[in-house]
């Protein structure tokens, strides 16, 4: 069954074509990657699923739980419990680790807060009164941004490049976190470029020039990491620094 | 009201009660309640329309509880004016925590005229707090020429916590000889059509000495805000930075005019200044958290000001 469907997605930004007729099966309570090198529209599709500004005069359409939701606004796709976790998350100055996370969580109590914390692998005790400002490195930032999305308690998450800025001793964490979505019978869907993120995922949807080129299991999609891109066409294109306004 | 109505409103009583904690606490043109503590002196006269203090600190004398002071109004319709000669002797040091209260007013003036003098190697920090009535109309002036002597540190915060903010013009000159150390903060939100004027100016004249001007501005429906923040340094390894964000909703008006003056080449001054609505990535991630939009610029502004 799926939760969420993408039905001949198109955007165009400044007159370029961004995502090129996509279509996409999001099957409930499964872990989904959607890979592909840098510039192929994979922060774009997660932007235009979210509903933000600047991502909303699309083609196609986009339903969930069968119902399209391309008229509603970035709050209102978040109360039907989508959510997007940034691939650099915003920084917020003189708000504190513990509101930015309670404005999320379903359940507005400290322990939430602290719970969520220890589960991303930082110390409630050190955190929680800390500002979520230029203060924390990029690695805090995105485990903060996971652990108020725990907190929240979605039904569909997507988690842009999760592993950006995480260290190696991190990753493991921010892998429970996943499986703790998962095991709350969320729907996540892992935006990456990373083999070992893949392979954290059931299957994978390979996205180049914004078109979808591939999709599978993991075992389809991995000669893709090793041969870069080989079913592309547009596997030259190098990356051109992202343009996107986030 | 009367004034023990005022010192609950702003949490004040306990510390009011309290022997060792120093208090002067002025309501009008009269001195309701005095504490002081070893080293500190206070002293009052009482004018037509206001109050004389002179506070002066012994030298060798660092007091660890904050001093409280209450300024309020409890009429509707008043002028107040305060006049403040501070005097911090060396290696001394206070901190104080001043609540200004007009929760009633209607047209009610605040004149604060402050002259304060920072001795070698002291400290003073001066948290203003204003609690004010939702009616708007309210004018507050607060003016203060402060001269910090060498290694002396100053710090003041000017804080609106409750009520609307009216027309409020806050004029602060401070002046650092060698090795001192100056901070202003101001963080006010103005709604209607409160009007914010914010001078802040910070002279570096003694070698290595540092400063911050930083304001928080938060200006909605048809409010007004202008900052000006002006720091110079004329002396060698003088640093200086100047920091103003505002945030502007619907016909909210704000400027900014940062002025940094280095004449000499070994000052350093930098500055930012940040003018405009509620930062898109910041509203969009509360957005995609279940928030609706007002909710999450409430929260961002809450930030902000905190
Ligand atoms: N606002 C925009 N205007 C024009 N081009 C854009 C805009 N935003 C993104 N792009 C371009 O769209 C392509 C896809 O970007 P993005 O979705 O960020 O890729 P990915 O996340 O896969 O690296 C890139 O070529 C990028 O430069
Ligand atoms: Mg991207």
């Amino acid at each position: 069954m799926s939760i969420l469907e993408v039905k001949n997605l198109s955007l165009s930004l400044n007159g370029k074509r961004i995502l090129d007729d996509l279509s996409i099966d999001f099957w409930e309570g499964h872990v989904h990657a959607v890979v592909g090198p840098n510039g192929a529209g994979k922060s774009t599709l997660a932007y235009t699923i979210m509903g933000l500004e600047g991502y909303r005069s699309i083609e196609g359409d986009i339903f969930f739980d069968g119902v399209s939701i391309k008229n509603l606004g970035v709050a209102e796709r978040a109360k039907h419990g989508i959510t997007l976790g940034w691939q650099e998350p915003a920084r917020f100055e003189g708000l504190t680790v513990k509101q930015f996370i309670m404005a999320s969580a379903k359940e507005k109590k400290v322990e939430t807060v602290r719970d969520v914390l220890s589960k991303v692998g930082l110390k409630p005790e050190d955190y929680i009164g800390r500002a979520v400002d230029k203060t924390l490195s990029g690695g805090e930032r995105k485990k903060i941004e996971l652990a108020s999305i725990l907190a929240m308690q979605p039904r569909f998450v997507m988690l842009d490049e999760p592993d950006s800025g995480i260290d190696v001793a991190s990753l493991e964490k921010i892998f429970e976190g996943i499986k703790m979505l998962k095991s709350y019978d969320a729907t996540v869907v892992l935006i990456t470029h990373s083999l070992a993120v893949m392979k954290q995922a059931e299957h994978a949807f390979l996205l180049c020039g914004g078109k979808l080129v591939e999709k599978g299991d993991i075992g389809k999609i991995e000669p893709y990491f090793e041969e870069e891109c080989l079913p592309c066409e547009h596997k030259n294109v190098p990356d051109k620094g992202g343009v996107d306004g986030y | 009201m009367d004034i023990e109505d005022l010192l609950k409103l702003a949490e004040e009583d306990k510390a009011l009660a309290d022997k060792d904690t120093a208090h002067l606490t002025i309501n009008l043109n009269k001195v309701v309640s005095k504490n002081l503590v070893p080293g500190l002196h206070i002293d009052t006269r009482e004018l037509k329309d206001g109050v004389e203090v002179k506070v002066r600190l012994d030298d060798g004398v660092v007091i660890e509880k904050k001093v409280h002071m209450c300024f309020g109004v409890t009429r509707e319709k008043a002028l107040q004016r305060i006049r403040m000669d501070v005097d911090i002797g060396k290696n001394a040091g206070i901190s104080v925590l001043s609540h200004c209260i007009f929760p009633k007013a209607t047209k009610v003036k605040h004149i604060m005229d402050a002259k304060i003098k920072v001795g070698e190697n002291s400290f003073y920090s001066y948290e203003e707090k204003h609690i004010h009535s939702m009616e708007g109309g309210i004018e507050v002036y607060p003016k203060a020429v402060v001269e910090l002597n060498k290694k002396a540190r100053f710090k003041t915060i000017f804080e609106l916590i409750k009520g609307r903010v009216g027309k409020l013009d806050i004029n602060y000159s401070i002046t650092g000889l060698e090795e001192s150390v100056m901070e202003m903060m101001s963080k006010v939100s103005g709604r209607k059509d409160d009007v914010i004027r914010i001078k802040e100016g910070g002279n570096l004249i003694g070698e290595k000495a540092r400063g911050v001007l930083t304001s928080r501005v938060a200006v909605r429906d048809n409010a007004k805000a202008e900052v000006y923040n002006i720091m110079r340094a004329t002396a060698p390894y003088a640093r200086g930075h100047v920091d103003c964000k505002e945030i502007i909703q619907d016909n909210g008006v704000a400027t900014a005019i940062p002025v940094v003056e280095v004449k000499h080449p070994k000052a350093h001054v930098t500055h930012e200044a940040a003018i405009g609505s509620v930062d898109s990535k910041q509203l969009q991630t509360l957005m995609s958290r279940g928030l609706d939009e007002e909710e999450a610029v409430e929260l961002i502004i809450s930030g902000l000001l905190s």
